[in-house]
């Protein structure tokens, strides 16, 4: 090298690169900025010593503060788990009626009960609870099987129509398209449909009542309110859990569905289905 | 014949050697400022006491709010989110009025700068005022200027070691309690105190300690005009908010050069010799380490000690004053061009004076009138109108409000009696610190019924609900409405909150849905 290049105007020395005549100024870099980057560097040295770092075949290093944010959330669950002891407690003690009553447990079951329903009922029930076709609307005002909480936290526990529970929710309407005439189902799909406000052909309807004072009423009442033990719906109300109308109608009384609820109280356990028989219990039907 | 034996040496130097090596790195060259005394020294000592005084002393400040929120002035409860500042209190919905201050403080900044420079950088930021507070230790150990230097050069004696350990260890104690001063601003003052010295407090309140303490000894004890040189972005701002009008330190070199150490002798020589002479007391006292003849420039922070030293200097000589002063950019353009004709010829001081003594009277000097200008007026009123908004808002704001949020899943839900029900989170906001008894009314929908959950409803839509002081209340309201009743899709009606008491109220829209066919 024949030397430095010394710029003119600045009288500091060059790099020697340069680009269409423009050349590249040569200044030292402050020691601050320099004491400042090898601190950054024996930090990123100490980092690597103290947290999981370096890859290896399999996991990587583990540091000698053996950190790990899976660990860290291990300690908050355990840590929100103490701080919900108390409650737990209470609800493990108190019936649902008694923990809807309290202020600060039902606020508490209501908050833990959405969350269990958001994972575990969703799935037939609708985000919303709103129900769909053959899943019922939890926010309505019509229970197959009763709306106070302990019926509810009954239906949870044991479900309905559950096989292997030997307490579940049980019954079974027949399917009547083998027992009676198929006019007699229109008949009788009348007057029930006209239960309920609909004017139907009355032709149908004058003989339907009879047919279902028969058939029906031992089940559904004479007044075709239903029955809540037997899971046997209110006829002369505004909800159909399988689609109102008279078409609708005769398909369930010829060959009824029947809707398979799995017993909760086995899996989720008995403060879980307190809660969520308390959620469902706020959701605006509960009795 | 050349010897075989001799080789020609090649003409090669060592590139990298000792002596032509060049460091990685620039080291800072150390500034030794020199104490002064003056108009704008004290003015600095008065702005500085005024300005710690604050710091420190506003977490205890009391301010009595009644028995159910904090007693202090001065309070960021983040735990609970909300902000006391005297009578005024600030929930995190209300955020809009620290922005709003923000803002203010934005444009104040804009104002003070095109009219007194950076006068915020000379005289009140946190970083000049406390480097002027560890200069005063610094000062106060180690001696004035030459002392230091003498001090900083000489090799490590036992008196050195000392006077450097007592200088540091002052200075971490200020460090300490500037950070520790810092803390009282979010929990109860005197509560906190106990706490910190018994070890209880939280950590988080340690933490904040130990970094402000190393923030603060760091910028103002060990980087001190580095902070202000290299880091600091407001001098780059502050640079585009100066115009010719407005006040900077100025070396007036219009009288000032040539400068000479022997006035006299060029006097008798009969060359011109202006005011400055060359004594290097404007350099001795900056605490920048800049030179203010060499003219305006970014690291000048307009701290004015330069001002002070010169004019010391001015009145031992019986010169006038202002050598170095507040001067505009077109006052000092007018004097230039009149002490160098124009342009004509270099200064020459005997154009800006007449006979040779007293100063000519077409001279430009500073006048008040230049503060009012389009450009401060503009500042001027989109500050007040800022603040006024402001004031407004805050003497008119709601401190009942009910906040309603419609449920969306299910929209609505029909009954067994074919009646359509829609749900409601109703939040009542009670934003003073006194329990309240709100009472719920539903407006509107004459048909509809109103139920809530968790509370028995009285028949006439209407209820009672005791609201904890500073809180919020949480209510899930029901409203159903007979099918028969139902015209529309969307039906809007009012939920009204009240406080009997104080007549405060407030009213939400709400909207009730059905579906689109109704039995």
């Amino acid at each position: 090298m024949s030397g430095e290049h010394i710029d003119e105007v600045s009288d500091v020395s060059t790099t020697g690169h340069e680009w269409d005549g423009i050349k590249e100024l040569n200044n030292p870099l402050p020691r601050w900025w320099v004491i400042t980057f090898y601190v950054t560097i024996v930090w990123a040295i100490g980092y690597t010593i103290a947290y999981p770092a370096w890859p290896m075949l399999s996991s990587a290093t583990r540091g000698v503060l053996v950190y790990s944010s899976r660990n860290d959330v291990k300690n908050e669950l355990a840590a929100a788990e103490v701080a919900k002891g108390k409650y737990v407690a209470a609800l493990q003690a108190k019936t649902v009626s008694e923990i809807a009553a309290d202020d600060v447990l039902r606020g508490f079951a209501i908050a833990a009960g959405g969350a269990a329903f958001k994972v575990n009922c969703v799935q037939c029930h609708g985000s919303g609870a709103q129900g769909s076709k053959g899943f019922p609307n939890l926010n309505d005002d019509d229970w197959l099987w009763g709306g106070k909480a302990e019926q509810i936290q009954q239906t949870i526990t044991h479900g309905i129509r559950f096989a292997s529970d030997s307490d579940t929710r049980l019954s079974e309407m027949p399917a009547f398209g083998d027992i009676i005439t198929p006019e007699q189902i229109r008949q009788v799909s009348a007057y029930v449909s006209s239960l309920s406000g609909a004017v139907g052909d009355q032709a149908l309807v004058i003989p339907g009542a009879n047919v279902f004072a028969e058939n029906c009423a031992a089940c559904h009442g004479d007044k075709a309110k239903g029955n809540t033990e037997l899971g046997a719906p209110d006829l002369t109300d505004a909800i159909w859990l399988y689609g109102a109308g008279e078409t609708a109608i005769a398909a369930q009384v010829r060959a009824p569905k029947q809707g398979v609820m799995p017993a909760w109280g086995g899996r989720l356990g008995e403060v879980t289905v307190k809660e969520l028989a308390v959620y469902v219990h706020s959701l605006g039907g509960g009795e | 014949m050349r010897d075989k034996t001799q080789t020609e040496p090649p003409e090669a130097e060592a590139i990298d050697s000792p002596n032509t090596r060049e460091p990685l790195y620039a080291p800072r060259k150390k500034v030794f400022p020199k104490r002064i005394s003056g108009n704008f020294r004290s003015f600095k000592w008065l702005v500085m006491a005024i300005s710690l005084a604050i710091y420190y002393l506003t977490p205890w400040l009391r301010w009595d709010r009644g028995p159910f929120a904090p007693d202090q002035a001065v309070l960021i409860d983040l735990a609970n989110r909300r902000f006391y500042f005297f009578f005024i209190e600030i929930w995190p919905q209300e955020f809009y009025y620290v922005a709003g201050l923000l803002v203010m403080a934005g444009i104040g900044l804009f104002l003070i700068t095109s009219t007194v420079g950076r006068a915020w950088c000379g005289y009140t930021c946190p970083q000049t005022v406390w480097v002027d507070l560890f200069l005063v230790v610094e000062r106060a150990i180690e001696g004035d200027r030459n002392a230091r230097i003498k001090l900083d050069a000489g090799s490590w004696t036992a008196r050195k070691l000392v006077l450097r350990v007592s200088r540091h260890a002052i200075w971490l104690a200020i460090a300490a309690a500037t950070g520790g001063a810092w803390i009282f601003y979010f929990a109860d003052a005197p509560s906190l105190i106990d706490e910190v010295f018994a070890g209880t407090a939280a950590p988080v309140a340690y933490i904040t300690i130990g970094v402000l303490t190393a923030t603060t000894y760091t910028f103002g004890g060990l980087m001190r005009e580095q902070v202000c040189t290299y880091m600091c972005p407001w001098p780059r701002i502050q640079a585009a908010m100066l115009d010719e009008n407005s006040l900077t330190v100025t070396y007036n070199d219009w009288r000032g050069e040539p400068r000479s150490r022997h006035a006299k002798k060029a006097l008798a020589a009969g060359q011109p010799v202006g005011d400055c002479v060359d004594c290097n007391a404007c350099v001795a006292v900056c605490p920048m380490g800049i030179d203010i003849r060499d003219g305006q420039q970014l690291e000048c922070i307009t701290c004015a000690l330069c001002i002070d030293a010169c004019d010391g200097v001015m009145n031992k000589l019986g010169k006038e004053r202002g050598l170095i002063s507040y001067a505009t950019l077109s006052d000092y353009n007018a004097n230039m061009a009149a002490a160098t004709a124009g342009g004509a010829c270099s200064v020459n001081p005997s154009l800006v004076r007449t006979d040779g003594s007293a100063f000519s009277n077409r001279l430009a000097h500073f006048h008040v009138r230049k503060i009012f200008r389009p450009r401060t007026f503009v500042y001027m009123s989109a500050w007040s109108a800022v603040g006024l908004a402001l004031l407004y808002s805050l003497l008119t704001r709601d401190r009942l409000e009910v906040n309603v949020l419609h449920d969306r899943n299910p929209q609505f839900v029909t009954l067994s009696d074919g009646s359509i029900r829609n749900g409601y989170t109703v939040k009542l906001l009670n934003m003073i610190p006194e329990p309240r008894t709100i009472v719920v009314t539903m407006q509107g929908l004459a048909d509809a019924e109103m139920s809530v959950v968790g509370i028995d409803m009285p028949a006439d839509r209407s209820l009672s609900v005791p609201v904890e002081p500073d809180r919020l209340k949480m209510l899930k309201i029901f409203v159903s409405q007979p099918a028969e009743q139902i015209n529309a899709q969307a039906q809007t009606f009012k939920f009204r909150v009240e406080d009997k008491a104080s007549f405060e109220s407030d009213e939400y829209t709400a909207t009730f849905n059905a579906p689109e066919i109704v039995r």
